[in-house]
């Protein structure tokens, strides 16, 4: 998912006495090393007390959008965390030319492919880390359970661990380090108005079906636009892929081709680019079926507009991100950022993620912070017994409602390709511009 | 001596606005230039010195397609606000007598300014959609059985958003031109025996050209470079000139951006010299 926010950037100043985590008392001693590195910038009179005068910075996509997180930091952990949202291609350039623009960095795991080679990043220590071990499987290995199958893209677990802690080379199986700590990741479909569509839906063919022509859409960002139209063009028959992930050329050029015709035959009503633009074309009617991201199903339906997230045979088109380390991070600092990403997995903010429809890296931790009703909604695929709410208390679903797709394991259990960046990159968004243009 | 002197502190008068001029227009124009011939990948840009920016630009099909959906834009919208700008100039320069009512009504002219033109573009959506209010009356009214599709995301919408936004761009300077005319060469061409007709076609609009060349560079160079517009009103489905650069600059590969916005650089003049060359304008200035 990517976000079309500006930036956003919260800064917290409470001076709320904090309880101090047992390690902090050490942390003086090696806030020494700290200041002859220079590497602690703010106040540099009142840091080396206390942690609580840390300041981390975060950028990216993803939780950094979530400022209740920086909030509950704060009171949990007493250290402030700085937030900057920004869009997947300017996280990207940032990670890689601004270096000492950030300490963690929330970033997805197409663009750690890309950007952990560069250098920039520092791999986490697992054995630091108490609530690895509750770590989905899929992040892991691959695999949610023993026989489930690794999807095509950029799966995370190919890009998830290094050979050591210098070592910028993808490791081909678990070690003890760790390029980014998953945090929040989902399954994306179609929508679909149910109140305007008469027939089952159950193929991503089913986009670009002529019945509803005019009424279709797709989103226009092209790293994941060609996805969905893989998707949509592999189940139509028409194009078969080695790796929907990483398309030749000539597997590009076919699916753009088919998209060109039905542009030209008028299928689409509209192409979207921001999460907004999706939720205006459905609930205004423009649109009938499209790509959609869950919290623009949620928005469309929390208007009181039918809208179902559509489970599909072909299987979801996932994506995943995480919070990694910065290369410069050391002492105090970097303790802290641990303490920071251990928290993160600690469970407050998987049952947050939850609760907005994604999935917390660590579903065990998740469990204890959600009432039984919440967890058999969100994650088990039972009816909801009472209202389910938001995180800020909105109620989402009436008493009665089943999540569209059902479980957690039903959902991440079955997709088919993961967010990638190809090889073929550049050929890819030239051939793209050509279907806008056309 | 004298000549000297008064030569000196003519050169010194100018500098501080020759000053702003290289820094914010010549440096940022040489920058682009400059780059528009380096090399790129996924996420850095790579000083080089290479002609494929340029060579995949103009060998390609789509731009040769986005530039002439862009000249459409350009030329509809052209038109258009031409039409009802001069009209409106015309009514308020000949037609309303006295300058109090003059001025109430071209101040009437610029209230939808105090919005931003985003949010003037933004609110045609809902009146267009397929459940909007238009289709809604012309349904409701029985005029049509079906919702019309074509009224949003596609060119129409576009160019309606265009020339509802830049239509004053023609309305000031033309009106501006037509107070100038001095109001006895009207009724020395009614005492000659020209008619209604006549008369505005040999005495003002002739008078209003530098005005008309005026609105019209800003119209044109304004639509050849939106994005925004292009993007919204049709939906996406649409391309224009910058909104490729737009996406060039989101997926980060600024060269190439770089040499489609020299390439429409050179357009805009190319248009504007023209321009410029049927028309003088500084009998305006």
């Amino acid at each position: 998912m990517t976000t079309d926010n500006s930036k956003t950037t919260k800064s917290l100043l409470s001076t709320k006495e904090v309880t101090r985590r047992g390690f902090v008392k050490g942390a003086a001693a090696t806030a020494g090393v700290a200041i002859g590195s220079g590497a602690i910038t703010g106040f540099p009179t009142i840091w080396a007390q206390n942690i609580k005068d840390v300041t981390l910075r975060q950028f990216g996509t993803g939780v950094s959008n979530i400022n209740a997180v920086a909030d509950k930091v704060k009171e949990d952990l007493g250290f402030t965390l700085q937030m900057t949202a920004l869009d997947s291609d300017a996280v990207a350039q940032r990670a890689v030319t601004q270096p000492k623009s950030f300490d963690i960095a929330d970033i997805e795991y197409w663009i750690c492919k890309k950007v952990f080679p560069a250098g920039t990043m520092q791999p986490m220590d697992t054995t630091k880390l108490k609530n690895y071990q509750y770590i989905s499987k899929l992040f892991i290995d691959g695999k949610l359970t023993p026989d489930s199958e690794i999807a095509q893209g950029t799966a995370p677990h190919t890009v998830g661990f290094v050979e050591g802690a210098d070592s910028v080379e993808f490791a081909s199986a678990p070690t003890q380090w760790m390029t980014l700590v998953p945090t929040i990741y989902n399954a994306d479909t179609l929508g679909i108005r149910p109140d305007l569509i008469e027939r089952p839906i159950n193929s991503w063919a089913d986009l670009l079906d002529p019945a509803f022509k005019g009424k279709a859409s797709i989103l226009n960002i092209p790293s994941i636009g060609i996805m969905d139209a893989a998707m949509v063009c592999e189940a139509m028959g028409e194009v078969t892929y080695g790796d929907k992930g990483n398309m030749t050329q000539e597997e590009i050029d076919k699916t753009i081709a088919i998209m060109i015709d039905a542009k030209k035959a008028g299928q689409f009503r509209a192409f979207w680019k921001s999460f907004d633009e999706s939720v205006n074309l459905m609930a205004s009617g423009e649109v009938v079926i499209q790509s959609m991201w869950s919290p623009a199903v949620a928005a469309v339906r929390s208007k009181g507009i039918a809208c179902k997230y559509q489970p599909l045979k072909e299987g979801y088109r996932a994506w995943g991100g995480g919070i990694g380390l910065a290369k410069h991070l050391t002492g105090l600092e970097l303790e802290a950022a641990y303490e920071y990403i251990d928290w993160y997995l600690s469970g407050w903010v998987g049952a947050y993620l939850n609760r907005q429809g994604y999935y917390s890296a660590a579903p065990a931790t998740a469990q204890k912070f959600m009432s039984e009703d919440e967890w058999g909604f969100w994650m088990e695929g039972k009816e909801a017994q009472g209202d389910i709410l938001s995180p800020d208390g909105k109620v989402m679903e009436k008493a009665g409602a089943v999540r569209d797709g059902g479980s957690y394991e039903e959902r991440m259990g079955s997709v088919a390709c993961w967010n990638s960046v190809m090889d073929e990159n550049k050929h890819m968004v030239r051939k793209w511009n050509e279907f806008i243009a056309a | 001596m004298a000549f000297d002197m008064s030569k000196r502190s003519s050169y010194f008068l100018i500098s501080p606005m020759a000053l702003i001029f290289a820094i914010f227009l010549v440096v940022p124009l040489l920058t682009i230039i400059v780059v528009s011939f380096w090399d790129y990948d996924e996420y850095r840009i790579l000083p080089d010195f290479i002609f494929e920016n340029y060579k995949y630009l103009l060998g390609s099909s789509v731009t040769w397609q986005i530039y002439l959906n862009t000249f459409k834009y350009a030329a509809l919208t052209w038109g258009f606000t031409l039409l009802i700008g001069f009209t409106v100039a015309y009514f308020l320069a000949f037609h309303v007598r006295s300058l109090t009512w003059q001025i109430v009504l071209f101040m009437l002219c610029t209230i939808p300014f105090w919005t931003s033109n985003i949010i003037r573009m933004i609110s045609w959506i809902p009146f267009l959609g397929r459940n909007g209010l238009l289709n809604s009356a012309l349904m409701g009214l029985g005029i049509v059985d079906e919702p019309l599709e074509f009224l949003l995301f596609s060119d129409f919408a576009v160019v309606l958003a265009d020339v509802h936004l830049y239509t004053l761009f023609m309305v000031v300077p033309i009106f501006n031109s037509m107070m100038r005319i001095d109001r006895s060469l009207i009724e020395a061409a009614r005492d000659a025996g020209a008619s209604g007709f006549e008369t505005l076609r040999h005495v003002i609009v002739p008078l209003s050209k530098p005005g008309i060349a005026i609105g019209s560079i800003f119209v044109i160079t304004v639509v050849m470079g939106d994005f925004i517009t292009v993007r919204l009103m049709s939906g996406g489905q649409s391309a224009s000139v910058g909104l490729q650069i737009s996406n060039e600059i989101g997926l980060l590969q600024y060269p190439a951006a770089a040499a489609s916005a020299v390439v429409l650089l050179v357009t805009v003049l190319l248009i504007v010299t023209a321009l410029l060359r049927m028309v003088d304008i500084r009998k305006e200035l």
